[in-house]
Protein backbone atom coordinates (compact mmCIF):
# COMPACT_ATOMS: atom_id res chain seq x y z
CA UNK A 1 0.00 0.00 0.00
CA UNK A 2 1.08 3.74 -0.35
CA UNK A 3 2.81 4.87 2.49
CA UNK A 4 1.35 8.16 2.69
CA UNK A 5 -2.73 6.64 1.87
CA UNK A 6 -1.08 4.00 4.84
CA UNK A 7 -0.35 6.72 7.54
CA UNK A 8 -3.82 8.94 6.64
CA UNK A 9 -5.51 6.08 7.59
CA UNK A 10 -3.55 5.35 10.72
CA UNK A 11 -3.93 8.45 11.59
CA UNK A 12 -7.85 8.95 11.02
CA UNK A 13 -8.80 5.48 12.98
CA UNK A 14 -6.23 6.67 15.56
CA UNK A 15 -7.80 10.04 16.10
CA UNK A 16 -10.86 8.39 16.47
CA UNK A 17 -10.27 5.55 18.54
CA UNK A 18 -8.62 8.23 20.26
CA UNK A 19 -11.27 11.13 20.52
CA UNK A 20 -14.22 8.14 21.82
CA UNK A 21 -11.77 6.93 24.37
CA UNK A 22 -11.57 10.41 26.32
CA UNK A 23 -15.34 10.84 26.12
CA UNK A 24 -15.85 8.21 27.69
CA UNK A 25 -12.94 8.82 30.28
CA UNK A 26 -14.89 12.27 30.48
CA UNK A 27 -18.54 10.83 30.79
CA UNK A 28 -17.09 8.16 33.82
CA UNK A 29 -15.32 10.89 35.46
CA UNK A 30 -18.98 13.10 36.02
CA UNK A 31 -19.80 9.29 37.04
CA UNK A 32 -16.79 8.90 39.52
CA UNK A 33 -17.16 12.78 40.99
CA UNK A 34 -20.96 12.01 41.85
CA UNK A 35 -20.13 9.20 43.38
CA UNK A 36 -17.38 10.03 45.45
CA UNK A 37 -18.87 13.66 46.72
CA UNK A 38 -21.80 11.25 47.49
CA UNK A 39 -19.85 8.95 50.02
CA UNK A 40 -17.93 12.30 51.13
CA UNK A 41 -21.09 13.45 52.26
CA UNK A 42 -22.31 10.44 53.71
CA UNK A 43 -24.51 9.89 50.35
CA UNK A 44 -24.53 7.00 48.15
CA UNK A 45 -24.39 9.16 44.64
CA UNK A 46 -26.02 7.37 41.56
CA UNK A 47 -26.94 4.06 42.12
CA UNK A 48 -30.51 3.33 40.75
CA UNK A 49 -29.55 3.48 36.68
CA UNK A 50 -27.47 0.35 36.26
CA UNK A 51 -25.21 -1.55 38.50
CA UNK A 52 -23.41 1.07 41.25
CA UNK A 53 -25.51 3.92 38.90
CA UNK A 54 -23.02 2.74 36.18
CA UNK A 55 -24.88 3.85 33.41
CA UNK A 56 -25.78 6.90 34.45
CA UNK A 57 -23.57 8.97 32.69
CA UNK A 58 -25.32 7.19 28.92
CA UNK A 59 -28.72 8.32 30.77
CA UNK A 60 -27.27 11.78 31.23
CA UNK A 61 -26.64 12.27 27.92
CA UNK A 62 -29.79 10.59 26.33
CA UNK A 63 -31.90 13.32 28.83
CA UNK A 64 -29.66 16.42 27.29
CA UNK A 65 -30.47 15.25 23.48
CA UNK A 66 -34.10 15.53 24.39
CA UNK A 67 -34.15 18.31 26.63
CA UNK A 68 -35.83 21.96 24.99
CA UNK A 69 -33.00 23.89 22.98
CA UNK A 70 -34.33 27.12 24.68
CA UNK A 71 -32.74 30.68 23.21
CA UNK A 72 -33.84 33.69 24.79
CA UNK A 73 -35.43 36.36 23.22
CA UNK A 74 -33.12 38.74 23.79
CA UNK A 75 -29.90 37.09 23.39
CA UNK A 76 -27.52 37.25 20.05
CA UNK A 77 -28.50 34.08 18.51
CA UNK A 78 -25.21 33.67 16.72
CA UNK A 79 -23.19 34.45 19.28
CA UNK A 80 -25.38 32.94 21.72
CA UNK A 81 -25.21 29.19 19.75
CA UNK A 82 -21.51 29.64 18.38
CA UNK A 83 -20.30 30.12 22.16
CA UNK A 84 -20.39 26.49 23.36
CA UNK A 85 -18.65 25.09 20.39
CA UNK A 86 -15.91 27.27 20.73
CA UNK A 87 -15.45 26.45 24.21
CA UNK A 88 -15.79 22.38 23.45
CA UNK A 89 -13.42 22.30 20.48
CA UNK A 90 -9.81 23.95 22.44
CA UNK A 91 -10.80 22.00 25.33
CA UNK A 92 -10.77 18.54 23.15
CA UNK A 93 -7.92 19.21 21.32
CA UNK A 94 -5.77 19.89 23.64
CA UNK A 95 -4.73 16.37 24.80
CA UNK A 96 -3.28 15.92 21.07
CA UNK A 97 0.32 16.40 22.38
CA UNK A 98 0.25 14.05 25.22
CA UNK A 99 2.08 11.28 24.95
CA UNK A 100 0.37 8.24 27.06
CA UNK A 101 2.62 5.26 26.19
CA UNK A 102 5.54 3.94 24.49
CA UNK A 103 5.25 2.68 20.97
CA UNK A 104 3.19 -0.14 20.53
CA UNK A 105 2.70 -3.00 17.75
CA UNK A 106 -0.47 -3.55 16.09
CA UNK A 107 -1.16 -5.38 12.79
CA UNK A 108 2.58 -5.47 11.88
CA UNK A 109 2.50 -1.30 12.03
CA UNK A 110 4.08 0.03 14.65
CA UNK A 111 1.99 3.19 16.12
CA UNK A 112 3.25 5.71 18.54
CA UNK A 113 0.62 6.20 21.83
CA UNK A 114 0.17 10.39 21.01
CA UNK A 115 -1.78 11.87 18.48
CA UNK A 116 1.49 14.04 17.04
CA UNK A 117 4.64 15.19 18.85
CA UNK A 118 5.47 18.52 17.46
CA UNK A 119 8.30 20.28 18.78
CA UNK A 120 6.29 23.19 19.94
CA UNK A 121 4.05 20.61 22.24
CA UNK A 122 4.07 23.13 25.15
CA UNK A 123 3.47 26.23 23.48
CA UNK A 124 1.11 24.50 21.68
CA UNK A 125 -0.78 23.30 24.71
CA UNK A 126 -0.84 26.47 26.08
CA UNK A 127 -2.17 28.33 23.04
CA UNK A 128 -5.04 25.86 22.98
CA UNK A 129 -5.71 26.08 26.60
CA UNK A 130 -6.33 29.85 26.09
CA UNK A 131 -8.68 30.15 23.92
CA UNK A 132 -11.13 28.47 26.09
CA UNK A 133 -12.00 31.79 27.61
CA UNK A 134 -13.41 32.97 24.45
CA UNK A 135 -16.13 30.55 24.73
CA UNK A 136 -17.20 31.53 28.15
CA UNK A 137 -17.27 35.75 27.10
CA UNK A 138 -18.95 34.69 24.66
CA UNK A 139 -21.69 32.87 26.23
CA UNK A 140 -22.10 35.78 28.96
CA UNK A 141 -22.13 38.22 26.55
CA UNK A 142 -24.48 36.53 24.32
CA UNK A 143 -26.89 35.70 27.07
CA UNK A 144 -27.99 39.14 27.55
CA UNK A 145 -28.67 37.59 31.02
CA UNK A 146 -27.17 39.95 34.13
CA UNK A 147 -26.10 36.63 36.09
CA UNK A 148 -24.64 35.36 32.74
CA UNK A 149 -22.75 38.73 31.96
CA UNK A 150 -21.36 38.73 35.32
CA UNK A 151 -20.02 35.31 35.42
CA UNK A 152 -18.56 35.84 31.95
CA UNK A 153 -16.63 38.96 33.36
CA UNK A 154 -15.43 37.56 36.36
CA UNK A 155 -14.41 33.76 34.64
CA UNK A 156 -12.55 35.96 32.48
CA UNK A 157 -10.58 37.99 34.48
CA UNK A 158 -9.54 34.59 36.44
CA UNK A 159 -8.36 32.98 33.79
CA UNK A 160 -6.50 35.51 32.29
CA UNK A 161 -4.82 36.42 35.92
CA UNK A 162 -4.22 32.70 36.70
CA UNK A 163 -3.00 31.84 32.95
CA UNK A 164 0.17 34.36 33.58
CA UNK A 165 1.28 31.93 36.69
CA UNK A 166 -0.08 29.11 34.60
CA UNK A 167 2.18 29.43 32.24
CA UNK A 168 5.52 31.01 34.05
CA UNK A 169 5.12 27.78 36.50
CA UNK A 170 6.64 25.42 33.87
CA UNK A 171 9.40 27.54 32.19
CA UNK A 172 11.17 26.24 35.22
CA UNK A 173 10.68 22.52 33.31
CA UNK A 174 12.04 23.97 30.07
CA UNK A 175 15.17 25.43 31.45
CA UNK A 176 15.97 21.55 32.95
CA UNK A 177 14.86 20.04 29.84
CA UNK A 178 16.01 22.12 26.82
CA UNK A 179 12.82 20.72 24.95
CA UNK A 180 8.89 21.87 24.20
CA UNK A 181 8.51 18.44 23.27
CA UNK A 182 6.64 16.52 25.94
CA UNK A 183 7.89 13.28 24.55
CA UNK A 184 11.58 14.62 25.00
CA UNK A 185 10.25 15.89 28.97
CA UNK A 186 8.43 12.19 29.71
CA UNK A 187 11.65 10.25 28.02
CA UNK A 188 13.93 12.66 30.72
CA UNK A 189 12.35 11.62 33.53
CA UNK A 190 13.30 7.65 32.95
CA UNK A 191 13.69 7.17 37.12
CA UNK A 192 12.02 8.09 40.11
CA UNK A 193 14.44 10.13 41.54
CA UNK A 194 14.55 11.98 38.06
CA UNK A 195 10.64 13.00 37.94
CA UNK A 196 10.58 16.71 37.96
CA UNK A 197 8.37 16.85 40.87
CA UNK A 198 11.39 16.94 42.82
CA UNK A 199 13.36 19.11 40.86
CA UNK A 200 10.68 21.81 40.93
CA UNK A 201 8.43 20.95 43.84
CA UNK A 202 7.53 24.98 43.59
CA UNK A 203 6.53 24.85 40.27
CA UNK A 204 4.21 21.64 40.94
CA UNK A 205 2.60 24.02 43.35
CA UNK A 206 1.80 26.71 41.57
CA UNK A 207 0.80 24.68 38.41
CA UNK A 208 -1.99 22.47 40.49
CA UNK A 209 -3.04 25.49 41.95
CA UNK A 210 -3.28 27.53 38.76
CA UNK A 211 -4.58 24.59 36.67
CA UNK A 212 -7.61 24.57 39.23
CA UNK A 213 -8.15 27.99 38.70
CA UNK A 214 -7.89 27.69 35.19
CA UNK A 215 -10.74 25.13 34.93
CA UNK A 216 -12.79 27.19 37.16
CA UNK A 217 -13.06 24.57 39.72
CA UNK A 218 -13.60 24.56 43.39
CA UNK A 219 -12.56 26.43 45.65
CA UNK A 220 -11.97 28.51 42.36
CA UNK A 221 -15.66 28.32 40.91
CA UNK A 222 -16.44 31.84 41.38
CA UNK A 223 -17.65 31.73 37.65
CA UNK A 224 -20.45 29.82 38.71
CA UNK A 225 -21.15 30.55 42.51
CA UNK A 226 -24.58 28.74 42.34
CA UNK A 227 -25.44 30.82 45.80
CA UNK A 228 -24.49 34.31 43.79
CA UNK A 229 -24.92 33.92 39.98
CA UNK A 230 -27.31 31.07 39.72
CA UNK A 231 -24.76 29.30 37.50
CA UNK A 232 -22.78 32.20 36.24
CA UNK A 233 -21.89 32.21 32.28
CA UNK A 234 -24.26 29.07 31.53
CA UNK A 235 -27.29 30.05 33.27
CA UNK A 236 -29.47 30.61 30.01
CA UNK A 237 -28.16 27.28 28.50
CA UNK A 238 -30.02 24.45 28.56
CA UNK A 239 -30.27 21.13 26.87
CA UNK A 240 -27.12 20.06 24.64
CA UNK A 241 -25.58 23.44 24.59
CA UNK A 242 -25.03 23.28 28.31
CA UNK A 243 -23.80 19.43 28.05
CA UNK A 244 -21.47 20.94 25.88
CA UNK A 245 -19.91 23.34 28.53
CA UNK A 246 -19.97 20.52 31.19
CA UNK A 247 -18.07 18.31 28.74
CA UNK A 248 -15.52 21.25 28.27
CA UNK A 249 -15.09 21.58 31.90
CA UNK A 250 -14.73 18.08 32.52
CA UNK A 251 -11.84 17.69 29.67
CA UNK A 252 -10.05 20.55 30.76
CA UNK A 253 -9.81 18.69 34.47
CA UNK A 254 -8.55 15.89 32.25
CA UNK A 255 -5.67 17.88 29.93
CA UNK A 256 -4.67 19.70 33.34
CA UNK A 257 -4.35 16.26 35.29
CA UNK A 258 -2.47 14.45 32.34
CA UNK A 259 -0.14 17.42 31.91
CA UNK A 260 0.66 17.09 35.31
CA UNK A 261 1.14 13.77 35.25
CA UNK A 262 3.43 14.41 31.69
CA UNK A 263 5.75 17.00 33.63
CA UNK A 264 5.68 16.32 36.89
CA UNK A 265 5.53 12.21 37.61
CA UNK A 266 7.24 10.93 34.36
CA UNK A 267 3.75 10.05 32.29
CA UNK A 268 4.05 6.77 31.21
CA UNK A 269 6.80 5.76 32.92
CA UNK A 270 7.03 2.81 35.71
CA UNK A 271 8.11 -0.41 36.59
CA UNK A 272 6.07 -3.49 35.59
CA UNK A 273 2.63 -2.37 35.07
CA UNK A 274 2.20 -1.23 30.79
CA UNK A 275 2.63 2.38 30.33
CA UNK A 276 -0.89 2.85 29.20
CA UNK A 277 -1.54 1.57 32.87
CA UNK A 278 0.41 3.49 34.43
CA UNK A 279 -0.32 7.15 33.06
CA UNK A 280 -4.37 6.32 33.40
CA UNK A 281 -2.82 5.51 37.66
CA UNK A 282 -0.97 8.46 37.93
CA UNK A 283 -3.54 10.78 35.71
CA UNK A 284 -6.53 9.65 38.33
CA UNK A 285 -4.60 10.47 40.94
CA UNK A 286 -4.96 14.22 39.96
CA UNK A 287 -8.72 13.64 38.99
CA UNK A 288 -9.18 12.58 42.62
CA UNK A 289 -7.50 15.34 43.76
CA UNK A 290 -9.94 17.60 41.91
CA UNK A 291 -13.18 16.05 43.34
CA UNK A 292 -11.95 15.51 47.04
CA UNK A 293 -10.70 19.83 46.82
CA UNK A 294 -14.38 20.12 45.73
CA UNK A 295 -15.76 18.40 48.75
CA UNK A 296 -13.67 19.72 51.34
CA UNK A 297 -12.47 23.87 50.91
CA UNK A 298 -14.95 26.62 50.94
CA UNK A 299 -14.80 29.25 48.30
CA UNK A 300 -12.12 31.91 47.85
CA UNK A 301 -13.39 35.66 47.96
CA UNK A 302 -13.29 37.17 44.86
CA UNK A 303 -10.88 40.27 46.47
CA UNK A 304 -8.46 36.94 47.71
CA UNK A 305 -8.64 35.24 44.56
CA UNK A 306 -7.32 38.33 42.38
CA UNK A 307 -5.16 38.73 45.09
CA UNK A 308 -3.86 35.73 45.53
CA UNK A 309 -2.70 35.03 41.80
CA UNK A 310 -1.16 38.36 40.94
CA UNK A 311 0.40 38.88 44.47
CA UNK A 312 1.52 35.67 45.80
CA UNK A 313 1.66 32.79 42.74
CA UNK A 314 2.80 35.38 40.21
CA UNK A 315 6.29 36.43 42.46
CA UNK A 316 6.51 32.83 43.25
CA UNK A 317 6.41 31.61 40.07
CA UNK A 318 9.15 34.26 39.10
CA UNK A 319 11.05 33.51 41.85
CA UNK A 320 11.21 29.79 40.81
CA UNK A 321 12.31 30.58 37.80
CA UNK A 322 15.61 32.96 39.35
CA UNK A 323 16.09 29.74 41.76
CA UNK A 324 16.42 27.24 38.72
CA UNK A 325 18.53 29.79 36.66
CA UNK A 326 21.06 30.57 39.35
CA UNK A 327 21.05 26.81 40.50
CA UNK A 328 22.15 25.51 36.89
CA UNK A 329 25.00 28.17 36.77
CA UNK A 330 26.34 26.94 39.82
CA UNK B 1 5.88 19.42 8.69
CA UNK B 2 2.52 17.01 7.36
CA UNK B 3 3.26 14.28 9.35
CA UNK B 4 3.41 16.64 12.88
CA UNK B 5 0.55 18.56 11.92
CA UNK B 6 -1.36 16.37 9.85
CA UNK B 7 -2.77 14.40 12.89
CA UNK B 8 -4.04 17.45 14.75
CA UNK B 9 -6.20 18.74 11.65
CA UNK B 10 -7.97 15.47 11.65
CA UNK B 11 -8.41 15.78 15.37
CA UNK B 12 -9.64 19.66 14.78
CA UNK B 13 -12.11 17.78 12.06
CA UNK B 14 -13.48 15.09 14.04
CA UNK B 15 -13.96 17.23 17.38
CA UNK B 16 -15.73 19.98 15.31
CA UNK B 17 -18.03 17.55 13.61
CA UNK B 18 -18.60 16.19 16.65
CA UNK B 19 -19.87 19.34 18.36
CA UNK B 20 -21.85 20.51 15.49
CA UNK B 21 -23.33 17.14 15.48
CA UNK B 22 -24.15 17.78 18.83
CA UNK B 23 -25.92 20.95 18.24
CA UNK B 24 -28.15 19.74 15.48
CA UNK B 25 -29.07 16.40 17.03
CA UNK B 26 -30.37 18.25 20.12
CA UNK B 27 -31.99 20.70 18.04
CA UNK B 28 -34.23 18.09 16.41
CA UNK B 29 -35.03 15.99 18.84
CA UNK B 30 -35.77 18.33 21.81
CA UNK B 31 -39.35 19.39 21.98
CA UNK B 32 -39.84 23.31 21.11
CA UNK B 33 -42.33 25.16 22.98
CA UNK B 34 -41.22 28.34 24.05
CA UNK B 35 -43.71 30.78 25.58
CA UNK B 36 -42.57 34.55 26.31
CA UNK B 37 -41.72 34.37 30.07
CA UNK B 38 -40.07 30.84 29.22
CA UNK B 39 -37.77 32.77 26.55
CA UNK B 40 -37.43 35.93 29.19
CA UNK B 41 -33.70 36.04 30.68
CA UNK B 42 -33.99 34.25 33.89
CA UNK B 43 -33.98 36.59 37.07
CA UNK B 44 -35.64 34.68 39.67
CA UNK B 45 -38.55 34.99 38.14
CA UNK B 46 -38.56 38.70 38.85
CA UNK B 47 -39.44 40.61 35.32
CA UNK B 48 -35.83 41.37 34.57
CA UNK B 49 -35.55 45.31 34.24
CA UNK B 50 -33.40 47.22 31.64
CA UNK B 51 -30.97 45.60 29.13
CA UNK B 52 -27.96 43.24 31.05
CA UNK B 53 -25.49 44.87 29.18
CA UNK B 54 -24.57 47.86 31.35
CA UNK B 55 -21.79 49.55 32.73
CA UNK B 56 -19.08 47.39 34.49
CA UNK B 57 -15.96 48.24 36.73
CA UNK B 58 -12.79 49.27 34.96
CA UNK B 59 -10.66 47.30 36.81
CA UNK B 60 -11.51 44.12 34.71
CA UNK B 61 -9.68 46.38 31.90
CA UNK B 62 -7.06 46.82 33.91
CA UNK B 63 -6.69 43.28 34.50
CA UNK B 64 -6.95 42.28 31.03
CA UNK B 65 -4.33 45.02 30.65
CA UNK B 66 -1.64 43.71 33.23
CA UNK B 67 -2.04 39.84 31.34
CA UNK B 68 -0.93 41.48 27.93
CA UNK B 69 1.70 42.52 29.18
CA UNK B 70 2.95 39.70 31.28
CA UNK B 71 1.76 36.92 28.65
CA UNK B 72 4.10 38.73 26.11
CA UNK B 73 6.92 38.82 28.91
CA UNK B 74 5.95 34.97 28.83
CA UNK B 75 6.52 34.55 25.04
CA UNK B 76 9.76 35.96 25.47
CA UNK B 77 10.17 33.46 28.31
CA UNK B 78 10.08 30.60 26.77
CA UNK B 79 12.29 30.25 23.68
CA UNK B 80 14.98 31.96 26.41
CA UNK B 81 14.18 28.88 28.47
CA UNK B 82 14.32 26.49 25.90
CA UNK B 83 18.30 27.44 24.91
CA UNK B 84 19.00 28.54 28.74
CA UNK B 85 21.64 25.94 28.68
CA UNK B 86 23.70 27.47 26.05
CA UNK B 87 23.27 30.69 27.31
CA UNK B 88 24.35 30.38 31.08
CA UNK B 89 25.65 33.32 32.84
CA UNK B 90 25.01 35.60 29.73
CA UNK B 91 21.26 34.47 29.44
CA UNK B 92 20.80 34.64 33.38
CA UNK B 93 22.25 38.86 33.33
CA UNK B 94 20.01 39.47 30.50
CA UNK B 95 16.57 38.32 31.36
CA UNK B 96 17.14 39.18 35.30
CA UNK B 97 16.91 42.93 33.56
CA UNK B 98 14.43 42.27 31.41
CA UNK B 99 12.40 41.00 34.31
CA UNK B 100 13.71 43.60 36.81
CA UNK B 101 11.98 46.11 34.00
CA UNK B 102 8.99 44.52 34.07
CA UNK B 103 9.27 44.44 38.06
CA UNK B 104 9.29 47.82 38.77
CA UNK B 105 6.13 48.11 36.39
CA UNK B 106 4.79 45.77 38.43
CA UNK B 107 5.68 47.46 41.71
CA UNK B 108 4.16 50.63 40.45
CA UNK B 109 0.61 48.93 40.07
CA UNK B 110 0.67 47.45 43.15
CA UNK B 111 1.19 50.83 45.06
CA UNK B 112 -1.29 52.34 42.49
CA UNK B 113 -3.26 49.60 43.91
CA UNK B 114 -4.55 48.62 40.61
CA UNK B 115 -5.52 45.57 42.41
CA UNK B 116 -7.19 45.90 45.42
CA UNK B 117 -10.73 44.91 44.94
CA UNK B 118 -13.27 46.14 47.65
Amino acid sequence: MNPTFLFILITVIKVVVIVHIFMFILSYLTWAERKLLGHIQARLGPKNVGPFGLLQPIADGIKLLFKEDIIPAQANKILFVIAPVLSFIPALIVFAVIPFGDKVTLFGQEIDLIISDINVGLLYIFAITALGVYGIAIAGWASNSKYSLLGGLRSMAQMISYEVSYTLSIVGILMLAGSLSLVDIVKMQDSFWHMFIFKQPLAFLIYLICGIAETNRAPFDLPEAETELVAGFHTEYSSMKFGMFSIAEYANVVNVSAIATTLFLGGWQGPYLPPVVWFLLKMSAFLFLFIWLRATLPRFRYDQLMKFGWQVLLPLALLNILITAVIMII
Amino acid sequence: MFEQYFPIFVLVTVVTIMALGMLVLSHLLGRKKGTKRKLMPYECGIEPEEDARQRFPVKFYLVALMFIVFDIEVVFLYPWAVIYKQLALFGLIEMGIFILILMVGYVYILKKGALKWE
